[in-house]
């Protein structure tokens, strides 16, 4: 028996929220253009800055989590025995 | 004349723990929700100065003095108590809630102690308190239990070194503001900092909490840590270490998370890196870093209680706590997911959430000092936060894949204590003005600038995009990554093995020598006494006959000269 999937889980309903999220995202980075940054150091007031910023940083923390983990990952029962 | 001025508040609740095992059904119901109301009634009666005090060993003690600092911090205590009950009305372990709210009203009795002593005395109780919630979890959280209150006595040890030296040094056991410029006020520091959660013993919270019932974890991870961060920004505000060791613990709690695969221990980890945040505002030291310290403080125990309740609602209905086991839960657990997904907005500073307008001032003092690269390594935190907070837990424990499981929301209490804090995160988020009246100095801060929303938007949200679109690299895998906690879990017993096989092989050894010698001995004994051995020979007759002649034949000879 298989129930029919959820309208949230659809391929069609994620199509659309990827859509809806880009034009969310350019929209926010143009908006940059418009709106003035009080600038405390320079760099955080250039076009785009927290958007690169934020996205780069993640990058960033997810590799070199991923490079952390190569060494200190163990399976999840190593205390165990 | 108030009641402070006889009963200390926290006193209040550490009675309430007490009578809570005598009470049954709607009594124990009741206890367990006007205790923290009456608690918090005399809290915001407790006036500024010193309310209460008596001499002890020719010191003066004051169990209760009254400033913005203690009651602000006393404030959400009492209300975390009150939350935490309301969660925890179902919780059939009346050990684990009465040690609970003695845990809580300790908690408030640090708030307000005056001196060292008194602070010495809630601390010590808030630890055993602390450490009976994790046990009432059952048989396997002994373990977990024991090693977090070695570590906590130890940090209770050097607190106590700092305390004996300050007082024997000043003379004075008054706890005002300070800075670690002499050994006895390091000892001090390294006391509240091993309780912040702070390196190299920060392995203590994400061992010991996540093996809490259900319930108990969401008391854990409001008080210790949070105590901590009270002292410091009583006792050490502006020392400059805290700064690197608060971005060392928010660095720390994100890298620890995104690897991590159990909810609960994802959730522990981000209490690190979110206490990284205040110790970081206690370090910069401005009344704005201060503020944004408390007031983050304040927040922070909201929302963090909030995805224990929607984590521990997911451990109560299905009994896993593994991302690798969950997934697809909104579904049927639609308010679960839903007040989880708030929380999570919240502890990523998500314009009109509560985390929003307490954060972002601690990055504004930071950028009001010209501290770059603080300023640029918080920036990155917060990307951070949304990644392995924000989104990694709604994600993983209600989207992600559909894990089959169709569990039902939990009974009604629960659901109402994440309404009431999704409630508590969204009001102070859209209406921050309240908690910043209640803050220590006068606040000159306007989180809601078009400016500072849009540039919070681009960070989060890129962040999010970063996330969906490295989903392969973050996929969980049944592992748990080593911490500062393998030299007394896995070095001990590494050693132990070692000293087993060795041992083992020098037993054998000393058996051997011990065997041949014998053996050795027993064949000598064989060769000279055995059946051809030369001294158990049946001579015969003859031989006698012989050896008696030439005796007879000597003597002769010998008698003849």
């Amino acid at each position: 028996m298989s129930e029919p999937d959820h309208w949230l889980v659809r391929p069609k309903t994620i199509r659309m929220l990827w859509i809806v999220f880009s034009i969310i995202l350019a929209l926010l980075v143009l908006s940059d253009l418009v709106v003035h940054h009080h600038a405390h150091f320079g760099i955080d007031g250039t076009f785009g800055f927290y958007a690169w910023y934020g996205f780069l940083s993640c990058v960033v923390l997810v590799v070199g989590s991923k490079a952390l983990g190569a060494i200190l990952k163990r399976r999840d029962t190593y205390y165990d025995d | 004349m108030t009641i402070s001025a006889i009963l200390p508040p926290g006193v209040i609740l550490i009675l309430a723990g007490f009578l809570l095992p005598l009470l049954q059904g709607h009594a124990r119901t009741a206890a367990l929700l006007i205790a923290p109301v009456i608690t918090l009634a005399v809290i915001w009666q407790v006036p500024d100065g010193v309310v209460m005090s008596l001499g002890f060993m020719g010191y003066t003690l004051t169990p209760v003095e009254g400033d913005t600092l203690s009651r602000l911090f006393a404030t959400i205590f009492a209300i975390m108590a009150f939350g935490g009950g309301l969660f925890a009305l179902n919780q059939d372990r009346v050990t684990e809630l009465a040690a609970a709210f003695v845990y809580a009203g300790a908690a408030i009795g640090v708030t307000f102690a005056g001196d060292l002593i008194t602070l010495f005395v809630f601390w010590e109780i808030m630890a055993l308190a602390s450490t009976l919630v994790v046990w009432s979890a059952g048989a396997k959280a002994f373990g977990a239990g024991m090693r977090y209150v070695s570590i906590h006595l130890l940090g209770g040890v050097l607190l106590m070194i700092g305390i004996i030296g300050e007082v024997a040094a000043t003379g004075s056991v008054e706890f005002t503001a300070i800075q670690p410029d002499t050994a006895a006020r390091w000892f001090i520091l390294a006391g509240f900092l091993i309780n912040a959660g702070a390196p190299p013993l920060s392995a203590w919270l994400p061992d010991a909490y996540p093996e809490a019932s259900w319930s108990g974890m969401v008391f854990l991870s409001a008080f210790t840590t949070k105590t901590a961060v009270y002292v410091l920004l009583r006792g050490f505000p502006g020392a400059d270490i805290l700064v690197f060791v608060g971005l060392y613990m928010i660095f720390y709690g994100i890298v620890y998370a995104i690897l991590e695969n159990d909810m609960r221990r994802i959730l522990a980890y981000s209490i690190v890196n979110q206490v990284g945040f205040m110790v970081c505002g206690i370090g910069i030291g401005t009344t704005m870093a201060l503020n944004g310290a408390a007031a983050h403080a304040f927040t922070h125990i909201i929302y963090k209680a909030l995805l224990l309740m929607s984590a521990g609602s997911v451990l109560y209905m299905t009994g896993k706590r593994k991302c690798t086991d969950l997934g697809g839960l909104f579904r049927t657990m639609p308010l679960t997911a839903i007040c989880g997904i708030i929380g999570a907005l919240s502890i990523s500073s998500f314009p009109l959430t509560s985390g929003f307008i307490s954060k972002s001032m601690i990055s504004q003092a930071a950028a009001d000092e010209h501290l770059f690269v603080v300023w640029m390594a918080l920036a990155a935190a917060s990307a951070g936060v949304f990644l392995h907070a924000g989104i990694k837990f709604p994600w993983f424990v209600f989207f992600q894949k559909d894990s089959g499981m169709r569990p039902e929301e939990p009974p009604w209490n629960m659901k109402a204590a994440m309404v009431l804090f999704s409630f508590l995160c969204i009001g102070l988020g859209v209406l921050p003005y309240p908690l910043y009246a209640m803050l220590p100095y006068p606040v000159d801060y306007v989180p809601y600038t078009v400016s500072h929303v849009t540039s919070m938007l681009q960070l989060l949200l890129f962040s999010g995009l970063a996330f969906f679109l490295m989903l392969g690299m973050l996929k969980r895998t049944l592992t748990i990554t080593l911490d500062f906690d393998w030299f007394y879990r896995g070095l001990g017993k590494v050693l132990a093995k070692e000293f087993d096989m060795r041992s083992a092989r020098a037993w054998g050894a000393m058996v051997e020598r011990l065997y041949d010698a014998v053996v050795r001995f027993v064949g000598t004994l064989y060769r000279h006494h055995g059946p051809q051995g030369v001294l158990a020979r049946s001579w015969p007759t003859g031989s006698m006959a012989f050896w008696t002649t030439l005796l007879l034949c000597a003597c002769v000879i010998v008698y003849y000269f």
